[in-house]
């Protein structure tokens, strides 16, 4: 395997993880708006993912950091091209990370519900972005000759964009409803499991209406037609298996399992574009490659060091963060956020 | 107007105001971590309420700090395409092992720490903050090393065209990160030093907390001396080694078209006259400049004028014929002198401080606290400038000697699509420091004892007597 293709490799893994993790705190900020009863109930549900989610944006800030040093090309073309909803995103994490921080630094009911209205908005709008930023990558972009793209809204945003974003924003939410179950006891719990279970199948429909939108708009199951279908299969799997652990009270198992369904569907997109990173919808010469995208062998061997040395330590204190607050939230201790 | 005027507006405002919290983010971990340190070893109380306090503070800070960090990443792409595509290859890499080796670890471990009070053992609680305060340094190192390229670009040859990476080691032993990291980080120290130096005057000079505060104020007036000082040592390598690097900036940070008499006298100051390219009027300290370049009170300096027949000679093949490369004069002169003014007035007033303290009249001295307290925005003004002076004054160039501005731009972004981002971040950016002022001033004015009281009583359920 050439290091490039390693390196998309480690991309598509980075990505897998930030929705795997970052996904389930996107979907416990969503879910703050219409599962808790009252502002205490919101405060429980917050600090379920207090002392994570920063690391897990870090998933994604690390993404953005390997596409720019392992393919600048890439990391030229979608920022500069996807500018508007790059800046979206960017407007979105801010507000909600600083409101995590700041909801309840003022003993104010109303000050708490402002910063709990951008928690919420700051978590639904970038999975839904992201979503639309992938589905459309998938279908294609105008991108000319010289690598750049440039966009009108409806390229950006259509049909099949949307629907993608709505999809894995409803991913989200319910690896979020999932975690909130394994993370909280009493009412939020059952409310969250008993939601959950009523949404799988809406997640179930909409990723099989996605597929059924991809199987026209791209070419991933002509390209890989047999990988992709397992896959598909696979999370189809995943969610049904975690229907039947939601329903056991298996926690653990049905957390596990949305998280298996988002990676999986994640990983769906990454084997369906390579070994292209972004595909132009003017012409397949057009097309940004791993090959043709990608930097130097000496600065990829040297990246490839670096993060194969590092990961593991990253992996070893991330484990060790998330044995350490391992216990159920609730508000008989004290709530920091 | 110019998208490239446009793309630089917004990377000034984004950086500089990032730059705000960056500087204080590193100082304040480094002091907190301290105070714990002493809290773990000596085993007083005193020490963990400090640690909390400032801990607070710090928190409000660092929430801002990381949010408008994303921004950088991201702008590279968004408005420098041509630049990415330009120089990912070596520039790319420092990035992606930042957020590694750094983000990772500093966002891990202040979890822990915010949130593992009670529920760590004090060790590894204590280890926790001081993984992020080195969290923050190792961050500073590897964005400096990007930075250090595009001064001094080291490490590369120029293929397909494009700036590739040949030796790593190369960007890592750079000359100029490490005249550039030292002073970042003693300026960052003494940053988070005078804030705490500042808001400790505040509250003596209201007779609140006394013995808090003076213990606070001590240990702020060490780091703070030391942070100064190391900053103008490291300052002074950093002017040394751009004589010899970068003598453009340099002339222009010191107002220098003609090559100067040897030796160079050293200009206090100058009116600047940029469209006839003279000074009108100048005041001059003798033999300065040469022992400020030199370490020896002989040798000259090259004026603008040479140095851009010079440059013309070597880059206008690459860049076009007529090129200026005189970076704007009066910006990178004032910036230079403001950035030592204010560097100067830190270390005077930490001097000053540690006598006081020696003494033991810091508490009485109500003039000398009344300083401190407006000096809280001496570093952040000092940190600004001399970002302003290096940034401004390496223009025309994006890399030096490779890459202009002018050409490092999206060529796909339009004008109006930057114009909107400038004003959604200036919108936010100002709710933002509005709300930040507001917490930090409320939080200091509760002061360290209410503020725990408080912090216990929060969240404790009404409805829930066990827990009370």
């Amino acid at each position: 395997m050439e290091l490039s293709e390693l390196w998309f490799v480690l991309i598509a893994i980075l990505f897998i993880g930030f929705f795997f993790l970052e996904g389930f705190d996107f979907g416990v900020g969503m879910s703050t708006r219409f599962l808790a009863r009252d502002q205490k109930e919101r405060t429980i549900m917050v600090n379920t993912i207090g002392p994570f989610w920063d690391a897990n944006e870090v998933w994604l800030i690390t993404g953005a950091g390997a596409i720019f040093a392992a393919f600048p090309h890439w990391y030229a073309t979608m920022f500069s091209g996807y500018y508007l909803l790059m800046l979206a995103v960017l407007l979105s994490l801010i507000g909600r990370g600083v409101a995590f921080e700041y909801r309840r630094k003022v003993e104010d009911a109303r000050w708490t519900n402002v910063w709990d209205w951008v928690i919420f908005f700051g978590s639904l709008l970038p999975p839904f972005l992201l979503g639309v930023l992938f589905t459309s990558m998938l279908k294609g972009m105008p991108i000319h000759e010289d690598m750049n793209m440039e966009a009108s809204f409806s390229d950006v945003m259509n049909m099949y964009s949307i629907w993608g974003g709505l999809t894995i924003t409803l991913l989200c939410l319910l690896h979020g409803l999932t975690f909130l179950s394994l993370k909280t006891e009493g009412e939020i719990r059952q409310r969250s499991a008993a939601l959950a279970k009523k949404l799988v199948l809406t997640v179930i429909g909409s990723l099989i209406v996605f597929v059924g939108f991809s199987w026209f708009m791209t070419d991933i199951f002509e390209v890989r037609f047999i990988p992709e279908l397992i896959i598909v299969a696979l999370i189809v799997l995943a969610y049904g298996l975690s229907y039947f652990f939601i329903s056991n009270k298996r926690e653990g198992r049905a957390f596990t399992m949305t998280g298996l369904g988002i990676g999986l569907t994640v990983l769906s997109i990454f084997v369906g574009l390579f070994p292209r990173v972004m595909v132009s919808s003017l012409n397949k010469a057009f097309n940004l490659t791993v090959y043709n995208a990608s930097s130097g062998a000496y600065s990829l061997k040297v990246m490839t060091i670096v993060a194969l040395t590092i990961l593991p330590f990253v992996l070893g204190y991330t484990i060790y963060s998330y044995y350490v607050f391992r216990k159920r939230v609730s508000d008989k201790e004290h709530l920091t956020y | 107007m110019d998208p490239v005027m446009l793309a630089r507006i917004q990377f000034a405002l984004t950086t500089i105001y990032h730059f705000f919290f960056v500087p204080l983010t590193i100082g304040l971990a480094f002091i907190i971590a301290l105070m714990q340190t002493l809290y773990v070893v000596k085993k007083k109380e005193i020490y963990k309420k400090m640690a909390k306090f400032w801990g607070h503070l710090f928190l409000v800070n660092f929430a801002v700090g990381v949010v408008t960090g994303i921004i950088q990443e991201f702008q590279f792409g968004m408005n420098w395409s041509d630049y990415s595509r330009f120089v990912g290859d070596v520039f790319g890499a420092p990035l992606a092992i930042e957020a590694l080796l750094a983000f990772f670890m500093e966002s891990t471990f202040i979890g822990l720490w915010i949130f593992g009070w009670d529920r760590l053992p004090k060790k590894v609680h204590l280890a926790s903050i001081w993984l992020v305060s080195i969290g923050t340094m190792i961050s500073g190192f590897w964005i400096l090393t990007a930075n250090a390229f595009m001064q001094v670009p080291v490490g590369y040859e120029i293929r397909n065209g494009r700036a590739e990476m040949v030796d790593f080691l190369a960007l890592i032993t750079n000359g100029q990160l490490w005249v550039e990291f030292p002073h970042v980080i003693t300026g960052a120290l003494a940053t988070g030093a005078f804030f705490i130096a500042g808001v400790s005057a505040y509250n003596l000079l209201k007779k609140k907390h006394i013995e808090f505060y003076k213990k606070s104020m001590n240990i702020a007036l060490i780091i703070g001396f030391i942070g100064s000082l190391g900053a103008a040592f490291s300052g002074h390598a950093q002017a040394q080694y751009l004589v010899k690097t970068q003598p453009m900036k340099m002339a222009a940070a010191e107002g220098i078209w003609e090559d100067t008499p040897d030796p160079a006298p050293w200009s206090a100051f100058a009116w600047i006259d940029t469209k006839n390219q003279e000074n009108k009027f100048e005041l001059n300290i003798p033999y300065a400049l040469s022992y400020l370049s030199y370490s020896k009170f002989e040798g000259s300096l090259k004026g603008m004028k040479t140095l851009q027949a010079e440059y013309a000679k070597k880059y206008d093949p690459i860049v076009g014929e007529g090129t200026n490369y005189i970076p704007p004069v009066k910006t990178t002169y004032w910036s230079f002198r403001l950035m030592i003014g204010f560097g100067m007035a830190m270390i005077l007033l930490s001097m000053i401080g540690l006598y006081l303290w020696k003494k033991g009249r810091i508490e009485q001295s109500s003039m000398f606290l009344k300083i401190l307290v407006p000096a809280i925005s001496f570093p952040f003004l000092a940190n600004t400038f001399g970002w302003i002076m290096t940034e401004v004054g390496r223009q025309p160039w994006t890399v030096f000697g490779l890459m202009t501005t002018a050409d490092a731009v999206s060529p796909n972004v339009s004008s109006g699509t930057i114009l909107f981002s400038i004003i959604m971040y200036a919108l936010i950016f100002t709710i933002l420091a509005g709300v930040m002022v507001y917490l930090m001033v409320r939080e200091i004015k509760r002061g360290p004892v209410e503020h725990q009281d408080a912090n216990s009583t929060v969240s404790i359920d009404p409805f829930n007597k066990a827990g009370a």
